[in-house]
C-alpha cells in the first residue's frame, strides 16, 4: 500500500538505468567541455593576438612607408594595399571561373559528367597552397617574373573550389517549382539559368565570394615565391611585385629585432581581425537573406 | 476577299518564321552558354593536370637521379648534393597523424554537441565560433605558435608528459627549446579541429530524425541515441570527414615552417625539432644551392601531392562504399 502511496516511485530512475543516465550525462558533458574548450582556445588566440598587436595600430601604422630591415619606423601602409589589390584581381579571375563551373555542373552537365567535375573541385580545394604556390612559379614567375598577375592567378586557385562549391550549394536550394513555371512558359535553357537561377542565388554566391576573399587574403605559400620581391615603398604595378601583409608578417617575423616583431604582431592583429569581422558579417547577412526567403 | 486571305496567312507565315528565328536563337545560345560553361570546367581538370605535369617536370633531375628511393632516403646535404625525403614525409606524416588523433575526438565530440545535444540557439552561436577557429590565417597561428604554444609546450607539458609517458618512444625528456614536431601537432590540431567539427556536425544532421525518434522511443538515453543509431549511420561521413582534416593536416606549410624546428632529422622523440614536406619547402625554395636542390625541392612537393591524392581517394572510397550500404 505504500509503494502505491508514493506516486513518484515509479518515475524515479533505479538499478540500471541510473547508470545508463549517468553515462549519458557524462558524455553530454564531454561535449559540452570540447566545445567550451575549443570556443577557449579561439578567444584565447585572439586575445593574444589583441593584447601583442592591438598598441602598434596607429595612423603611421595604416599610412607609412614599409620599415626598414630592423623594424623601426614606418607602417604597413604598401602591404594594406597591396593585399586588397591582390585579393581584387585574384577574386576578377577566380568569381567567374567559379561560378561558371558550378552552374555547367549543376544545370547542363550529365551526372557521370557532374561526378567528375565535383571531383576535379575535391581535389583542387585539398590541394596545398604550398603546391600551388610553387605550381604557379614553374607556370608563370619561371617565364616571365614575379607580379601581382602570378599571384592572384595562385590566390584564384585557392578560391575556385570554395566560390563553386558555395554555389553548387545554393544552386540545389533554388526552388523547383521556379525552374519549371520558366519551363512551361517555354524559356529557352540559357535564359532560365542566366535570368532565373543565377539572380535567385546571386546572394550566396555574393556570401561565398567574400567568405572566399577573406580566405585568401591571409593565404601566405601561394604569394610567398610569386609575389615577394618588393621594397619600402607603395606599389601597384600588377607587372612586378607588390608588398602584402601575410609575406610582410613572414618578413618582420624571422628577423630577431624586437621592433620588427611588434610590428609583426600588429600586422598579424590587423589580419586577423579583419577576416573575422568580415568573416562574421558574411555568415549573418547570409542567415539574414535565407530567413527573409523562407528557406 | 482574296488579298485579306492572303495578308492573314502573311501574317501567320511572319508569326511563325519569328518563332523559328527564336527558337534557332536559343538554340544557338543554349549552345554557346554550355560550350562557355564547359570551359570552366574543362580548364578546373586541365590545372590538375598541369599541376601533376610541371612537378614532374620540375623534379626530373631529382627523380632520375633517384627514382622511388628518394622517399626513403635520410640525408638533406644541398652542398654535397645529397637529398632524401625520409625525415620531410616521417614529419608530416607522424604530425598529422598525431593531431588527427588529437582532433578527431574533440571534433566528433563538437559535431555531437552541436547537430543534437545543444540548444539551437546555443548551436547557433558556438557552430560559427568554432568555424572561426578555421578563418585565422595560417601565418597568424604559427605566429603564436613561436611565442606562445612553443614557451608553453617547453616549460609545461613536456616535463609532466615525459613522466607520464616516458614509456612511450614519443615522449622523451624536455628539451631546452619549445619548437618541435610537439608544438607542431599542437598547431595542427587547432587548425584541423574546427574543419572536423563542422564537417561531423553537418554529416549527424543527416541523420533521420525518425531513426532518433525511433530509438527514444524505446527508451534509449542520449548517448544510446547517439552510439547505437547516429555513430553507426555517420560512420563513413565521419571517416571522411577525418581523412580530409588529414589532407589539410599534411599541407600545412606557414604555421609549420614558424615552429617544427627545420631539423633534417626523423626523430621518434617528438619533443625533439624536426621538419615537413611543406615546411621544407617553405624554408629553402627560394634560395636553392644547385639544380638538384631545386629539383629535390619539386619532388617533394610531388610526394607531397601523391600524399593528397590518396588521402583524398580514401575519402571519396569510403563515403562512396557507404552510399552503397543505404
Amino acid at each position: 500500500m505504500s509503494a502505491i502511496a508514493d506516486p513518484a516511485h515509479a518515475l524515479t530512475p533505479s538499478g540500471n538505468l541510473v547508470r545508463r543516465q549517468f553515462v549519458s550525462r557524462l558524455v553530454l558533458a564531454g561535449a559540452v567541455g570540447a566545445a567550451a574548450l575549443a570556443v577557449a582556445v579561439l578567444g584565447i588566440l585572439v586575445f593574444y593576438t589583441g593584447l601583442k598587436g592591438a598598441g602598434q595600430l596607429s595612423l603611421t601604422f595604416f599610412t607609412g612607408q614599409l620599415p626598414s630591415y630592423n623594424g623601426v619606423g614606418g607602417g604597413l601602409g604598401p602591404a594594406l594595399v597591396g593585399t586588397i589589390e591582390l585579393s581584387l584581381f585574384a577574386t576578377v579571375i577566380a568569381l567567374p571561373i567559379g561560378v561558371m563551373t558550378a552552374l555547367f555542373v549543376s544545370e547542363f552537365a550529365r551526372p557521370r559528367v557532374a561526378a567528375v567535375l565535383e571531383t576535379a573541385l575535391d581535389l583542387m580545394a585539398g590541394m596545398p597552397s604550398i603546391i600551388i604556390g610553387v605550381f604557379v612559379v614553374l607556370l608563370i614567375v619561371d617565364n616571365f617574373q614575379q607580379s601581382v598577375i602570378a599571384a592572384a592567378v595562385a590566390l584564384s586557385m585557392v578560391e575556385v573550389p570554395l566560390i563553386a562549391r558555395a554555389t553548387l550549394v545554393s544552386l540545389s536550394r533554388v526552388p523547383k517549382p521556379l525552374r519549371e513555371a520558366a519551363d512551361a512558359l517555354g524559356v529557352a535553357r540559357w535564359r532560365i539559368t542566366l535570368g532565373v537561377v543565377l539572380p535567385t542565388s546571386a546572394n550566396s554566391i555574393l556570401t561565398a565570394t567574400v567568405l572566399a576573399v577573406a580566405r585568401a587574403a591571409g593565404e601566405t605559400a601561394p604569394i610567398l615565391f610569386t609575389c615577394s620581391v618588393f621594397t619600402q615603398a607603395y606599389a601597384v604595378n600588377p607587372l612586378h611585385s607588390v608588398p602584402s601583409m601575410p609575406v610582410e608578417i613572414l618578413t618582420l617575423a624571422e628577423s630577431e629585432y624586437p621592433a620588427a616583431i611588434s610590428k609583426a604582431w600588429g600586422a598579424a592583429f590587423l589580419l586577423m581581425f579583419t577576416i573575422l569581422i568580415v568573416n562574421i558579417c558574411a555568415r549573418l547577412w547570409l542567415n539574414r537573406s535565407r530567413r527573409k526567403r523562407g528557406l | 476577299m482574296s488579298s485579306l486571305a492572303s495578308s492573314a496567312t502573311d501574317a501567320v507565315h511572319l508569326q511563325r518564321t519569328r518563332i523559328v528565328r527564336l527558337n534557332r536563337f536559343d538554340a544557338r545560345a543554349d549552345r554557346l552558354l554550355r560550350i562557355v560553361l564547359l570551359a570552366a570546367g574543362v580548364l578546373i581538370c586541365l590545372l590538375l593536370v598541369a599541376i601533376t605535369y610541371q612537378l614532374i617536370h620540375g623534379a626530373s633531375l631529382a627523380i632520375s637521379r633517384y627514382g622511388i628511393g628518394f622517399i626513403g632516403r635520410t640525408q638533406w646535404i644541398p652542398n654535397l648534393k645529397e637529398f632524401g625525403a625520409w625525415p620531410e614525409l616521417y614529419g608530416t606524416l607522424i604530425t598529422s597523424v598525431f593531431s588527427l588523433i588529437f582532433a578527431t575526438g574533440l571534433g566528433i565530440a563538437i559535431g555531437l554537441f552541436l547537430s543534437m545535444l545543444a540548444p539551437r540557439s546555443v548551436a547557433a552561436v558556438v557552430g560559427p565560433l568554432v568555424e572561426m577557429l578555421a578563418a585565422i590565417p595560417s601565418i597568424v597561428i604559427g605566429l603564436i605558435g613561436v611565442y606562445l604554444i612553443a614557451p608553453f609546450v617547453r616549460s609545461t607539458l613536456e616535463a609532466p608528459l615525459h613522466s607520464a609517458f616516458g614509456f612511450l618512444p614519443f615522449f622523451g625528456p624536455a628539451e631546452p627549446v619549445g619548437n618541435s614536431l610537439f608544438t607542431g601537432i599542437l598547431v595542427l590540431t587547432i587548425m584541423v579541429l574546427p574543419i572536423i567539427a563542422a564537417l561531423t556536425r553537418d554529416v549527424f544532421l543527416t541523420v533521420p530524425q525518425e531513426l532518433r525518434d525511433g530509438a527514444e522511443a524505446l527508451g534509449a538515453t542520449r548517448w544510446e541515441v547517439i552510439r547505437g543509431v547516429v555513430l553507426p549511420t555517420t560512420v563513413s561521413g565521419v571517416t571522411a570527414s577525418c581523412m580530409l582534416g588529414f589532407g589539410r593536416a599534411c599541407g600545412e606549410a606557414i604555421a609549420l615552417a614558424f615552429v617544427v624546428g627545420g631539423a633534417p632529422n626523423a626523430p621518434s622523440d617528438l619533443f625533439k625539432a624536426g621538419n615537413t614536406l611543406a615546411a621544407m619547402i617553405v624554408n629553402q625554395f627560394s634560395e636553392p644551392v644547385n639544380a638538384l636542390h631545386l629539383s629535390s625541392m619539386f619532388y617533394l612537393a610531388l610526394v607531397l601531392l601523391a600524399l593528397e591524392l590518396m588521402v583524398n581517394l580514401i575519402a571519396r572510397v569510403v563515403t562512396r562504399g557507404a552510399r552503397r550500404a543505404w
